[in-house]
């Protein structure tokens, strides 16, 4: 009777599944992604990004960045940087939200000046490198609708593949496809197609280490541009979740104070 | 005694911090919670002016060296510090050849609030062509024609954050005075201003103690600042007394706010203040937008459209000589790896014929140089303008720095 009851639930939730539209199957995959990262509280790391050019020539940037976390409204971040020298203390401090434009903050340590700027440009280049600054921005749930396409294997490890469309009309991407790491929703590839649906950029991910047992961060991020041949490779080093920072290590005077 | 010696005495403390933090430690140790660092840029720039200068003394070509050496220490993860930023030029002019202090401070953080003890740079507002609520620190007038560089200022500031804002309160011993060219320099007045020739209404002359105090806030899409100022005032009222001109520095109360609307693409901007003497009552506003076309045909370049207007009640008596002028200008950033930008603009007087252009670019090269190129032009000057005084100084200057 027992294995009845357990056969007819079987039945059942493999009816549910099968009944699941890819739309609602790749949200299902998103939010467990999001839900298995839940709770690491605040992030800090040291940034290295090496850029190197259609020639072959590289050069080396050098940034540290501090994360907090928040669910009801998307995380703070604050990134300064420290090479090139020029640009050494420039910080930023932006407030991620879930819908609409993000609250964004640029401190110029040479006039001591904090400047509220425009968080619309999502699609132009970050630092001159291969990264939009929408590919290096909070990754809400709310900001994309979702498709399951597949499983397949990818770096040696299965994974969920799921495309998923920026909400934003001012995103410079049609679709993204994201590869999924099936056991802990870690990211492994991601491809961007550009306005016109052309393959634009990969974005490999690598060197996984995991903190506080769930938080699984790559310690390389390598974007290859395919349409220009360019490449930006981004280095994470020193990252350190004990930090327990608070939202007041995310105002406008840490920001100036970040600057160093 | 000190106003006599006082461009002496900032050369000095210049030299002394200098020596003392070349005792300090300069490797980064962030294991026991300190860091240390030190750094700046070395740089050389040529200024060549188009034509003679209406003056005698005054030359063509100016080659100058520039030097900004920089060190911070922090200890207990950065609650404490100790900050120094210094600033020397050495040039043909001998008032433009200067050493300053532009900051060395002790600052303590606990939580919400921030304490800052020393000398130190603080800047208020919002708008691009006019500073106007920026009031804290004495503009260093030799360095920048703009009032865009300036002197470092002693204070004590207590900064609180709370949810309704940030609180700031200043309390500032001693006013420096503006620092004008010499015989030999451009961009300056018929007459040469001598300590002589300067004076204060407080009979504490520079020590007479100023308070000021700002809250400043944001709230969705708005940024809002609103700050009053009582003490030394840093803008000179200019008397003429029978054929010499003599400069007074008087005792003011200003109040200035500044707002931000944050639209998508548009910034819209607004600062103004209203400020009151014995010798003058005056108010001035900056209002105008800032639209930005980002990733231009995905190509990284963005171009930024700045309009303003700029009206000050003092009419010809502005300082500044904008008392009814249009700023038009347009910054493009090229996003590239060697951060190529330039800005072109010009300040257009409503009323009288005065123009003024300028063109500034900036490229580096390698990873620590940076060339930058810099062009000003005053065309038709108004002869009743403020700036009449320097309408044969047009120039065009390039500089080499090396960042360390």
């Amino acid at each position: 009777m027992k294995r009845t009851i357990l056969t007819l639930i079987g039945v059942a939730v493999a009816g549910m599944v099968l009944a699941q539209s890819p739309e609602q199957r790749g949200l299902e995959v998103a939010k467990a992604a999001d839900k298995y990262d839940e709770g690491f509280g605040s992030s800090a790391s040291k940034l290295t990004m090496v850029l190197t050019n259609k020639q072959g020539q590289e050069s080396t940037r050098f940034m540290s960045n501090q994360t907090l976390e928040l669910t009801e409204d998307g995380d703070k971040s604050l990134i300064v940087f420290n090479s090139p020298r020029d640009v050494k203390g420039t910080a930023t401090l932006t407030y991620t939200h879930k819908q609409g434009s993000d609250d964004q903050w640029l401190y110029l340590p040479a006039i001591s000046r904090v400047k509220r700027i425009s968080s619309n440009n999502k699609s132009g280049p970050f630092m001159g490198s291969e990264f939009a600054y929408e590919d290096l921005s909070s990754q809400e749930v709310e900001k994309y609708t979702y498709k399951f396409l597949k499983e397949e294997q990818i770096n040696g490890v299965s994974a969920l593949v799921v495309e998923r469309d920026p909400v934003d009309v001012k995103s410079g991407y049609t679709r993204q496809i994201v590869w999924y790491n099936k056991d802990n929703y870690r990211l492994e590839q991601i491809e961007f197609y550009d306005r016109k649906n052309a393959l634009l950029k990969t974005l490999a991910y690598s060197d996984y280490k995991v903190y506080k047992e769930k938080h699984w961060r790559a310690s390389q991020m390598e974007m290859t541009n395919h349409q220009t041949g360019k490449k930006t490779k981004l280095i994470f080093d020193e990252y350190n979740f004990g930090l327990n920072l608070k939202e007041e290590d995310f105002s406008q005077n840490s920001l100036k104070r970040a600057s160093r | 005694m000190i106003s006599k010696s006082s461009s002496n005495w900032w050369g000095s403390l210049f030299s002394i911090s200098l020596l003392l933090i070349l005792a300090l430690p300069t490797h980064a140790q962030e294991d026991d919670g300190t860091f240390s660092e030190f750094s700046g840029y070395v740089g050389f720039d040529h200024r060549q002016f188009f034509s003679d200068g209406l003056y005698p003394g005054q030359k063509n070509s100016y080659p100058s060296f520039v030097f900004q050496p920089e060190y911070l220490y922090e200890w207990n993860k950065g609650d404490d510090r100790i900050k120094f930023i210094g600033f020397g030029r050495l040039d043909r002019d001998k008032r433009r050849t200067h050493f300053d202090v532009r900051e060395l401070y002790y600052q303590k953080v606990k939580g919400n609030w921030e304490l800052s003890v020393g000398l130190k740079k603080v800047f208020w507002g919002v708008t691009e062509s006019a500073h106007l609520v920026d009031i804290i620190n004495q503009t260093d007038f030799v360095e920048s024609f703009d009032g865009e560089e300036k002197l470092g200022q002693p204070m004590v500031q207590f900064s609180y954050t709370t949810g309704i804002g940030t609180f700031d309160l200043f309390y500032l011993p001693y006013s420096r005075k503006r620092v004008f060219p010499g015989s030999k320099g451009r961009l300056r007045t018929s007459f040469i201003i001598d300590n002589g020739d300067v004076s204060f209404e407080s009979q504490a002359e520079e020590t007479r103690p100023t308070f000021a105090a700002r809250w400043s806030a944001f709230v969705g899409p708005f940024d809002i600042g609103v700050s009053q100022f009582h003490g030394t005032g840093r803008e000179p009222f200019f008397a003429n007394n029978g054929g010499n001109f003599q400069l007074l520095y008087g005792i003011i109360d200003q109040t200035g706010i500044d707002l931000q609307a944050t639209m998508g693409p548009v910034l819209w901007k607004v600062e103004s203040i209203v400020r009151k003497s014995n010798f003058q009552d005056m108010w001035a506003i900056a209002a105008g937008l800032e639209y930005t076309f980002s990733n231009i045909g995905n190509s990284g370049l963005d171009i930024g459209i700045v309009g303003e207007y700029l009206h000050d009640d003092r009419g010809n008596l502005a300082f500044s000589s904008l008392d009814n002028d249009v700023f038009a200008g347009a910054r493009f950033a090229f996003n590239d790896t060697q951060s190529t930008e330039f800005l072109i603009g010009g300040i257009f007087d409503l009323e009288k014929s005065t123009k003024l252009f300028s063109f500034e670019g900036s490229r580096r090269l390698g990873n620590s140089w940076k060339a930058e190129i810099e062009m000003r032009l005053f065309s038709d000057v108004a002869p009743t303008e403020f700036l009449n005084f320097v309408r044969k100084d047009s120039f065009l200057q390039f500089s080499l720095n090396k960042y360390f």
